[in-house]
């Protein structure tokens, strides 16, 4: 394989903090925002990185991005010394935070990309026909006129974010992009960056508070705990580690409407006033389970397991002992709360 | 840099935003108008009183005064927004400028240009208008190229004071008025005949913080006065080197605080 896109070895920040001690006199204390980070990304790879306010998270990438100087410890983003070398890997990076504009305030979003193109020296066809893919997948065309200080927050991350891929970066860095936006933007940004980078292969590294983001973006988190590296592996490995539940939801056919009742369409079908509906019984005392919820009058239950008790296909199997299943899902575990738990653990 | 053209982009654009409201434009150019023409009236009042100050009249003296106002607010229309740094610190800004492949003080430059103080150089150049005739200057061609030159190392002395400025707020969070003094309080001094200090004090404004290179001294020489000791008229001739060395120390700063603001000093 290529070279990794990250490679970050016992990398350290320190701030010092002084604050006014008596008249005259100020302390200095020194705080340790990271310390000690060794990770390596391959190129292509989505990573999540995720902690806690205040643990070290927007340091690191501010480090890996040429921002800040690392005061222990060496980073390479893209083969390249971030701030020795700040200029060239500015070509190779793509970065968005999501609560600091990167875009001309006063400037409509046309006069920007016009911009970011001559910066970084984009051929005017390749610029044109970049532009014209962006506009069209993150369907920014309605606002292309409007100075930035007016767009919604939504339509403002759309634009930031075809903003940072303009010069199609190989790493693209995304800084709580998803914050404050409401569901659909969400949704509709997630879809985006997964075409993105099905498209161009753009590596990703990205810090949020939202675990949907994270199950739905990348592959890989890195959780950061006062600077240290807490955990590196899949979200399913977390999960394990801290023996977060997971959560079976099982649709189950009823009896007495016949075959053709169902969860789904039958809100005035299945969803009799009061009762249960006929024939489906209550999952009770599954080996290794807790049912936590029952909805659409039984039509629906939730059976909570701990992994490592007990599998997936262990309790779907004795579920279907039971009942007719029409469907199954299975929930991860809130991240929140399974970082939470990681915490409590160290 | 060869390639200017990234910071084009970003300054026409600019241009155009501030031509937008053309009759708020207009207001902003005769505002900065009027302040240039407030402060001419404080030489004028002056001269109400007495005939010469500092070793010369009226119209050299306004010469003086139209000089460093001019280089003045041509240094304030190309750099004068950079004593906002703090505020393109909090607001970000300053990270952004890193994370694109260009100069930090370059983009911080053209990020911006304030237009409006045009009107202040258009006093200046009408005062020069009206004066220069009446001064008793021997024309040549050598004097010509004074007056064109003048105005010019004037602005680029004045700008490398202000980046001085901008880089000592790396390390003073809410300096401006510290360094407002050394900028505004440099060009105040400028637009006055030198010789009107103490020799400490003069000699502080022309070595030190150099005021005295942007308008008095060059003047000296296109009036062929002989200047006061200490700092007499030939020192003129040597403006460019004051700017030169103005600007090493300006780019010294500005590097040191930005080395500050990552993070790899201190």
């Amino acid at each position: 394989m290529t070279e990794p896109i990250i490679d970050v070895v016992g990398l350290s920040r320190d701030f010092t903090v002084r604050a006014p001690a008596g008249r005259l006199r100020r302390t200095s204390r020194t705080v340790r925002a990271v310390r000690d980070l060794t990770f390596s990304v391959p190129e292509g790879a989505a990573v999540g990185y995720i902690g806690a306010n205040g643990a070290g998270k927007s340091t690191t990438i501010k480090m890996l991005t040429g921002i800040l100087v690392p005061t222990a410890g060496t980073a390479r983003t893209c083969g390249k010394k971030p701030h020795r070398q700040r200029r060239e890997l500015a070509r190779e990076i793509g970065v968005v935070f999501g609560q600091r504009t990167q875009l001309w305030w006063d400037l409509p979003l046309h006069e920007s990309f016009r911009a970011l193109a001559a910066i970084h020296r984009l051929p005017s066809d390749r610029a044109a026909q970049r532009q014209v893919e962006l506009v069209d997948r993150l369907d920014l065309g309605e606002f292309l006129d409007t100075p930035v200080r007016q767009l919604s927050l939504g339509q403002r991350i759309r634009g930031e974010i075809a903003a940072a891929l303009l010069h199609s970066p190989r790493l693209l860095v995304l800084d709580e992009p998803t914050i404050g936006l409401d569901v659909l933007s969400k949704e509709r940004l997630r879809g985006f960056l997964g075409e993105e980078r099905a498209a161009h292969g753009t590596s990703l590294l990205l810090t949020t508070h939202d675990m949907d983001d994270v199950q739905r973006l990348t592959e890989r988190i890195l959780v950061v705990d006062h600077g240290q590296m807490a955990y590196d592996g899949t979200l399913a490995g977390l999960v394990d580690r801290v023996g977060a539940q997971r959560v079976v939801v099982v649709d189950l056919l009823g009896g007495a409407h016949g075959a053709g009742a169902e969860v789904g369409g039958g809100a005035g079908g299945a969803g009799q006033a009061g009762g249960r509906a006929a024939g489906v019984p209550d999952l009770h005392g599954i080996p290794g389970t807790a049912l936590v919820a029952v909805e659409a009058n039984g039509l629906r239950q939730r059976l909570a397991f701990t992994p490592g008790l007990t599998t997936a296909a262990e309790v779907i199997a004795a579920v279907a002992a039971r009942a007719t299943v029409r469907d199954v899902a299975i929930e991860e575990p809130d991240i929140e709360d399974v970082v939470r738990r990681l915490y409590l653990s160290q | 840099m060869a390639d200017l053209a990234p910071y084009r982009a970003v300054l026409s654009s600019r241009i155009r935003s501030q031509l937008a409201y053309r009759r708020s434009f207009a207001l902003d150019v005769a505002g900065s108008a009027g302040v240039g023409l407030l402060e001419f009236l404080s030489v004028y009042v002056i001269f109400t009183n007495v005939t010469e100050l500092g070793g010369l009249d009226f119209a050299g003296v306004a010469l003086v005064f139209a000089f460093a106002n001019l280089g003045f607010s041509l240094a304030d229309i190309v750099v004068g927004h950079v004593d906002a740094l703090p505020t393109y610190l909090r607001s970000g800004t300053l990270d952004a400028f890193l994370l694109r492949p260009l100069s930090v003080l370059g983009q911080l430059v053209t990020s911006d240009v304030q237009l409006r103080r045009l009107g202040r150089c258009a006093v200046g150049v009408a005062i020069l208008a009206v004066a220069l005739p009446q001064a008793g200057i021997d024309w040549g061609w050598g004097a010509a190229l004074l007056v064109v030159a003048i105005p010019l190392v004037g602005a680029v002395i004045f700008a490398a004071v202000f980046v001085a400025a901008a880089a000592a707020q790396f390390w003073l969070v809410d300096g401006a008025e510290f360094t407002n003094a050394f900028v505004y309080g440099g060009s105040n001094a400028a637009s006055y005949p030198t010789s009107v200090f103490t020799t400490p004090l003069r000699a502080a404004v022309t070595f030190v913080l150099p005021a005295a290179f942007t308008a008095y001294l060059p003047t000296l020489l296109l009036l062929g006065e002989p200047g006061p000791a200490w700092t007499p008229a030939w020192l003129g001739w040597f403006a460019p080197v004051a700017a030169v060395v103005a600007w090493v120390v300006a780019l010294t700063g500005w590097k040191a605080g930005l080395r500050h603001y990552t993070g790899t000093g201190s």
